[in-house]
């Protein structure tokens, strides 16, 4: 454990926890594109730098941008109201999942020390991952490109006005 | 003991940043707060693939990072019908608040 996985692990949590616990939406977008920023470094860290990278446009380029987006239409921004901004029964959530947490991380605490542990970086270049999309992982590729144009379909359909069915 | 084997502490953490996705996605009020995290839920999910992959066996079959790359894939669709969904709530019943959603209540 180096000193940089601290303070990445510092620094996405504190993300996470904020975008949680925050009560205006605006900073809650802010504080969830931190922890992604903070997941992006993890992946470089660990080697993967395409998906390091892949994290950095999807996520803290294009999700973050899509929230903030969601949350201006939804008035989300106003400043809310007395009204909690957790639900009724927030506390049976929180024992949930502090159940679920509990659980994993009592098997990682049991099996830690019989954990594989291959030391030697692996070399993967870019040109290697993208044979293997267009060989092994063509399919997959193929389904994924179909899904990403339904739910592009999907997201304008749904979000779209709705004037001739009422006129109708 | 966490310090001789790293894949532990990111086990550790993405174990950490599940439960916190799934307690806002299950006490927080407002419909883009939970998708933010089941957002976060993913994003654990994903950092468990890598971790396995990195350190296991054989990096070289690519498994966990293919895994990976599709999750993000997913996920990102994910989010834009889920949030499309609730914009479309929204102009409906003029709200985001999921206490006040009950429609379908039987």
């Amino acid at each position: 454990m180096s000193f940089v996985f601290y303070v990445v692990a510092a620094l996405t949590l504190a993300g996470a926890l904020s975008a949680v616990l925050l009560k205006n939406l605006v900073h809650c977008a802010l504080a969830v594109s931190i922890a992604f920023a903070g997941l992006a470094l993890f992946f470089l860290q660990l080697d993967a730098e395409f998906v390091g990278f892949a994290q950095f446009l999807v996520y803290v380029g294009a999700v973050a941008i899509l929230v903030v987006f969601a949350i201006l239409l939804t008035r989300g921004s106003e400043t809310p109201k007395k009204t909690e901004i957790f639900s009724r029964t927030w506390l049976t959530g929180l024992a949930v999942a502090g159940a679920i947490f509990a659980v994993p991380a009592w098997a990682v605490l049991q099996a830690a020390p019989w954990m594989i542990h291959t030391t030697e970086k692996p070399a993967v270049t870019v040109q290697e991952i993208g044979n293997a999309l267009m060989g092994r992982y063509v399919l997959p590729l193929e389904i994924v490109a179909l899904l990403l144009t339904a739910a592009l379909i999907g997201a304008v359909i749904v979000a779209m006005h709705e004037k001739e069915g009422r006129n109708s | 003991m966490i310090s001789a084997t790293p894949l532990a502490g990111y086990l550790l953490i993405a174990a950490l940043l599940f439960a916190i996705g799934l307690a806002g996605a299950l006490t927080r009020r407002n419909a883009i707060l939970v998708l933010i995290g089941i957002e976060l839920m993913l994003n654990a999910a994903n950092l468990n693939l890598i971790a396995f992959w990195r350190f296991g066996e054989h990096p070289e079959a690519l498994t966990g990072l293919m895994f990976a790359i599709f999750s993000i894939a997913v996920a990102a669709a994910e989010a834009a019908v889920g949030l499309g969904l609730v914009i479309s709530i929204h102009r409906h019943l003029r709200t985001a608040d999921l206490d006040q959603i009950n429609r379908m209540k039987g």
